[in-house]
């Protein structure tokens, strides 16, 4: 079974997030980049899959080189081959979806993993969007998946409940935490690592179809009332929430 | 200009988010002098469809088939490409639902059009449209257009106003779904309902337990102040990783993104990747023994105590009002 998994590097979630002078990103100083979240889910399903079925993972990244360090983890945790489209600008989901699909399509994998969303510009698209220009089936924000006689079956997160859907294969799958619990590279697999190559290719460019007019931070909250420091503080609290905010 | 809405529906009812988008349409539309188009697809919702009229949609188009009676992401997609261009509508508006999260990237990939996801607010700027949504989980903000010639926005739920209906009635147009293969090669046969009496996306207030609930047993306490307000239940990571509580509860950066007009906080610290899910709420009440906690600085209204004492008078409270 060939699998391909797309990965990013992105701030790490605990990281403070500050926009740079220009107003259009955010500043990198004192960031530090990790795999995706959500990617990661990804990637530890497509190597559950190989150990299952057989067959080789490929981990893809399209960005500068600093996503080689997030490739370079990849293959510590047990992809057989890591790919860095080279591409330095920052891009709309559509142009790197475009660009992505243009290097799948040559590989064209039995399975396509990507993460439910980027955790920088959080849109949630790529994974499908890429499903659409390949002309493949798709299955987003899966909790559960089982692979057997070339058909999947996968569970979603929906409202309320889980939706269970069928899918032919070739098709794309985005990865919701609760698919599975991502191992840590083994010191065996992080020396292995160090020797495997990353192959570096340019990426396909398209123009995206976004224009970005400005970043900045969220208005911030004015201050909140502590209204008490135990029991006695409750009817005052329940009254506020009435009468003032209106909530309850 | 027209303006197509995918009005979602499952099991034949509009979610409230379709008549937030609908009605979305309607003010952009007001302010562009364009024209609102409302599409419903699913397996029999001709008696539902006129009903989006009250929210200001001039039409709705509908694409019935039994076999469209759960999502099946590729017929709807094409479906909802097939309506914009069928009807020159160059606006497409989707709610930011599971269903339309997913539907969104393939409707835009079919109309070549750029998306802009889960936004906020939708504001008119001379003749075009500026879109706000939060990125790096909510710690900052973009405004962004989109320069293609079709363009599809995704509203994030309980942030656009649905209002009222006015209880007009829309005149109902069907078209045809006609299914091929390839629609139909990815489909939901099933949907498995959680134990939970009301879903964190879906609720107007939430209360939400954390780790310093000490163990699950404590979810009790909970789980009365949620029944005495009518509230889903919430839970920060640490206790869904501690098998306190079922993922679908869990709110934040790898839970759900929720903004409820009311969110109790109890016993929760409120680190960063909580906030990320959760700090759009129109009202946060954090209760917390730690004064320190990050928690405090979202929050509208606090105690600072032991959540052991006050959730139990809170829900006495909140029952004999
Ligand atoms: C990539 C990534 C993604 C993450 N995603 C999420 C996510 O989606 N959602 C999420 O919630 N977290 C997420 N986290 C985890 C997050 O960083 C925190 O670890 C987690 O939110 C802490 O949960 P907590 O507030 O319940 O526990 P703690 O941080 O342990 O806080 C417990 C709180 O309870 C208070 N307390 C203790 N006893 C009492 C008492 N008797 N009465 C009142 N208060 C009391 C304490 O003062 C403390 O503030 C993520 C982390 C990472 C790295
Ligand atoms: N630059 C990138 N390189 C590789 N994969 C990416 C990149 N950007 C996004 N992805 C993949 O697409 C998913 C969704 O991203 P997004 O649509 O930006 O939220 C991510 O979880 C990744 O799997």
């Amino acid at each position: 079974m060939k699998l391909a998994v797309c990965i990013n590097h992105v701030p790490d979630t605990a990281t403070k997030i500050n926009i740079a002078a220009d107003g259009k990103a955010i500043d990198r100083t004192g960031v530090t980049y990790i795999i995706g979240p959500y990617d990661e889910f990804a990637l530890e399903e497509c190597l559950r899959l190989k150990e299952k079925n057989g067959g080789d993972v490929t981990a893809i990244s399209l960005g500068g080189d600093t996503h080689k360090e997030t490739l370079r983890k990849a293959l510590a945790m047990g992809a057989d081959k890591a790919v860095l489209l080279k591409d330095d600008s920052a891009r709309d989901s559509f142009a790197v979806a475009r660009a992505l699909a243009d290097y799948l399509k040559e590989i064209s994998p039995d399975v396509v993993f990507f993460g439910k969303q980027s955790v920088d510009y959080d849109d949630g698209a790529v994974g499908v969007m890429v499903a659409e220009m390949l002309g493949l089936p798709s299955v987003s924000v899966c909790v559960k998946l089982e692979i057997a006689n070339g058909k999947a079956t996968a569970e979603r997160e929906i409202e309320g409940g889980r939706e269970v859907v069928e899918t032919t294969l070739p098709a794309v799958f985005t990865a919701q935490k609760g698919l599975n619990e991502p191992r840590y590279p083994s010191l065996k697999g992080i020396m292995g690592a160090k020797s495997k190559p990353i192959e570096e290719r340019p990426a396909s460019i398209v123009a995206g179809k976004t224009e970005l007019i400005k970043m900045e931070k969220p208005p911030a909250k004015p201050g909140g009332k502590i209204v008490g420091t135990d029991a006695g503080a409750v009817p005052e609290l329940v009254r506020l929430l009435h009468e003032e905010a209106k909530v309850i | 200009m027209k303006i197509l809405v995918f009005a979602e529906q499952r099991e034949n009812k509009f979610k409230k988010p379709a008549f937030e988008a609908v009605k979305t349409a309607r003010s952009i539309a007001d302010q562009l002098n364009a024209e609102v188009i409302a599409l419903v697809v699913g397996g029999d919702v001709q008696s539902i469809a006129p009903s989006l009229g009250g929210y200001g949609a001039q039409k709705v188009l509908i694409a019935e088939d039994r076999r469209l009676a759960h999502y099946a992401s590729r017929a709807y997609a094409r479906l909802v490409a097939d309506a914009a261009q069928a009807h020159h509508a160059t606006i497409v508006l989707i709610p930011a639902t599971a269903m339309g999260k997913d539907l969104a990237p393939r409707v835009a990939v079919k109309l070549d059009a750029g998306l802009a996801s889960d936004c906020t607010a939708l504001n008119v700027e001379g003749s075009e449209i500026v879109a706000t949504r939060p990125i790096y989980a909510g710690k900052a903000l973009t405004k962004l257009k989109v320069n293609s010639a079709a363009k599809v926005f995704t509203l994030r739920p309980n942030v656009f106003a649905a209002g009222e209906s006015n209880g007009a009635a829309a005149p109902v147009e069907k078209i045809s779904a006609d299914l091929t293969e390839q629609d139909l090669s990815c489909v939901a046969t099933e949907i498995k309902q959680s134990s939970a009496r009301l879903d964190v996306s879906e609720a107007d207030i939430i209360v939400t337990g954390g780790r310093g609930l000490k163990g699950p047993e404590n979810f009790a306490m909970i789980e009365q102040l949620a029944e005495a307000l009518g509230a889903a239940v919430g839970a920060s990571r640490a206790v869904v990783d501690a098998g306190w509580r079922p993922h679908d509860e869990q709110v934040g950066q790898t839970g759900k993104t929720v903004s409820p007009s009311l969110y109790v906080a109890v016993a929760v610290s409120g680190a960063i990747q909580h906030l990320a899910g959760m700090s759009s709420s129109k009202y946060i009440v954090a209760i917390n023994k730690d004064k320190d906690a990050p928690i405090f600085q979202v929050a509208n209204y606090g105690i600072v105590g032991d959540a052991f004492e006050i959730i139990p008078a809170l829900t006495a409270e909140v029952r004999r009002k």
